[in-house]
């Protein structure tokens, strides 16, 4: 019985051991495991003077934009500067109930929404327009001069754009309202009347940006193969059918990407300049999201509230740029991500 | 080619058979409109600001100064708020230039080593902060915390670096350092110190030209920082005396009716003028170096496009 007992102990024992034999061999392919990383950490030894150049800018992420990702958590919270931004305490989802249930909601959304849609119809065809226009000259020089000036509002910065439009918008002496003058239009005071609001920011972004992705543009054009265009008109293609045909496909990738940009930032572009434009008597119109954000998180120090609907736009914006990204992407033109 | 041209003529549909001149000369109307409408204006402010204030009101300045006056920037040039917001712009503007373009070159060199582990996951890091992050007041308040504010810090270091920028140094020089030159000079003993330095660094000058003079404009331009980080007045840079002149100045004096009419008619007068002049003035000197700017720009809005 014993023997009997013993017998299979011993085979177990032999199995097990055969077993244990058996194991580092099932297990080959992945035994070299520990040696990558063993020689990772000697590759990140090796690399240590490529850290020491990355710290800085790494410093930088980690204080200036992933210390304040962690600090989104006070639009869940109260918070107060004492206990800070996890010691403040919990509220859940209070702020955004009381965002969207106040009576400035659905003004704010359709504000900003409107003014984005506004700004991007206009601001992000009128480019590609100029862009193809000028590329279409043969006279260098005219194309240059042209090149040069439309450019060159993209250097002058918005606070002088807008004191600009306070001077020459401005209803008793400005420039605007004397032309109109001529054609025997009242003088208009543009900055007080909320339905001008829009109207004068679209204008002035235009008159402002459109030069700077014309400049994009027309770089991505003169990447094209002129052989191209030489062997169209020499079937006899039409300059417009150039354009539609070379011209148009040649920077689409280009026109996909910056679109792809303009709509990821679409709720965050111009804010600046909404604030600059503002005046109590236009802020019916002129009042989005942003503006609201430092109205009520700077000036009024309620800051868990403005954060929680700073984060609402945040997130309403990431998901605009999913979703055209998403669209792009099946159009199967590029995608960004 | 007429015979194939006259073949294809017939059977084109009414859009392609306007002619090409018709198409050039569209182009050049509307690009002359364009240029007119973005240099008149510029044209308009420089002359108001050397005319007499009542006719600029008037609406009698179209083509040239009525009733030439220096008076405004004169005013201008004698203002110390001016001049200290000058001051500061410099300042604040070369600090600001000078820690992004070290960061933006040493990080996008470090970023662009394929050998450098975890490159990968840091670029990915990286690159959601450019569609996700903290926001306005969490910002203020980590600034707040570092103890930052009314400082030059709050000014230069929040917004030094940008992502896209990085990835356009990283590509610069993922394509102008092939990984021959760096593996000849490890042979020869150089340590990624050296390498950088001695040729890294000297053959990214284009690169460092172009990240400056981005740096320089956006710099130069920004106020917002400034208005929410700052609140002492003699630390204002160029921009926010601007917006206060500019911009507050005309809401306020339409509601602040108090003072003798005569004295306010004046200030209203002179108000004007120095506004016109104070957007010469600034404009200027950024309106000046373009020319030198613009093919720098160029050749930063190609970089782009190539890597997109």
């Amino acid at each position: 019985m014993t023997a009997r007992t013993e017998s299979p102990d011993l085979t177990l024992t032999a199995e097990a051991t055969a077993g244990a034999g058996a194991v580092p061999a099932s297990r080959r392919p992945t035994m070299p495991a520990p040696a990558p990383r063993r020689n990772r950490l000697k590759r990140v030894r090796r690399a240590w003077q490529l850290y020491v150049l990355l710290a800085p800018t790494l410093l930088y992420f980690v204080v200036f934009k992933f210390w304040p990702m962690y600090g989104v958590q006070i639009a869940f919270r109260n918070f107060n500067p004492v206990d800070g931004f996890t010691g403040s305490p919990w509220v859940g989802l209070d702020h955004f109930r009381r965002f969207i249930s106040s009576f400035q909601f659905e003004q704010l959304i359709e504000n900003t929404l409107l003014l984005a849609t506004f700004n991007l119809a206009f601001l992000f065809p009128v480019p590609i327009v100029l862009a193809l226009m000028v590329n279409h000259l043969s006279s260098r020089r005219f194309k240059a001069f042209t090149q040069t000036v439309l450019y060159a509002p993209s250097f002058i910065s918005t606070v002088i754009v807008v004191g600009m439009l306070y001077v020459l918008l401005s209803p008793r002496s400005g420039l605007v309202n004397h032309l109109l003058g001529f054609a025997g239009v009242e003088p208009i005071f543009f900055l007080a009347e909320p339905e001008w609001f829009r109207p004068v920011y679209v204008a002035s972004s235009v008159w402002q940006e459109a030069g700077f992705s014309m400049v994009v543009y027309l770089a991505a054009l003169a990447g094209i193969d002129p052989a191209l265009h030489e062997a169209a008109r020499i079937d006899g293609a039409s300059a417009l059918q150039r354009i539609r045909h070379i011209d148009i496909p040649g920077i689409l990738p280009v026109i996909s990407i910056l679109f792809i940009l303009a709509v990821g930032n679409l709720l965050n572009i111009g804010f600046e300049k909404a604030l600059l434009l503002q005046t109590p008597l236009n802020a019916s119109e002129s009042q989005i999201i942003q503006t609201y954000v430092y109205e009520a998180g700077l000036q009024q120090a309620q800051f868990s509230y403005s954060t929680a609907i700073g984060l609402f736009n945040s997130v309403l914006n990431l998901g605009l740029l999913l979703t055209f990204n998403w669209v792009a992407r099946r159009f199967k033109q590029n995608s960004l991500i | 080619m007429t015979s194939t041209t006259f073949g294809l003529r017939a059977r084109r549909p009414l859009a392609n058979r306007i002619p090409d001149r018709g198409i050039t000369i569209t182009s050049v109307v509307i690009l002359s409109t364009a240029v007119a409408a973005v240099l008149y204006p510029l044209y308009f402010i420089v002359i108001a600001s050397l005319s007499d204030p009542a006719a600029v009101a008037g609406g009698r300045v179209w083509l040239l100064p009525q009733g030439f006056t220096f008076d405004g920037y004169v005013r201008i040039l004698a203002d110390s708020a001016v001049w200290r917001g000058f001051g500061n712009s410099v300042l604040y503007t070369t600090v600001a230039t000078t820690i992004s373009v070290c960061l933006i070159v040493a990080g996008g060199y470090a970023l662009s080593r394929k050998d450098l582990p975890g490159r990968r996951t840091i670029t990915v890091l990286l690159v959601v902060t450019m569609f996700f992050d903290g926001g306005m007041i969490p910002r203020y308040l980590v600034v707040k915390d570092l103890g930052m504010l009314d400082t030059i810090w709050a000014v230069v270091l929040p917004g030094a670096v940008g992502v896209w920028n990085l990835i356009i140094a990283r590509s610069f020089f993922q394509v102008s350092l092939p990984d021959e030159l760096r593996e000849a000079a490890q042979l020869d003993g150089a340590s990624d110190f050296r390498f950088f330095f001695t040729i890294a660094v000297p053959l990214a000058r284009s690169l460092i030209v172009l990240m400056a003079m981005i740096h320089m404009v956006f710099n130069w331009n920004a106020f917002f920082d400034a208005l929410i980080y700052l609140n002492d007045a003699d630390k204002y840079p160029l921009q926010l005396v601007l917006r206060n002149i500019l911009i507050q100045s005309d809401l306020a004096s339409t509601g602040n009716m108090t003072g003798d009419l005569e004295s306010y008619a004046e200030t209203q007068r002179v108000g004007e003028l120095i506004k016109y002049g104070m957007i010469v003035v600034s404009t200027l000197p950024i309106l000046a170096v373009m020319p030198f700017l613009q093919k720098h720009f160029t050749k930063g809005a190609l970089l782009g496009a190539v890597k997109s």
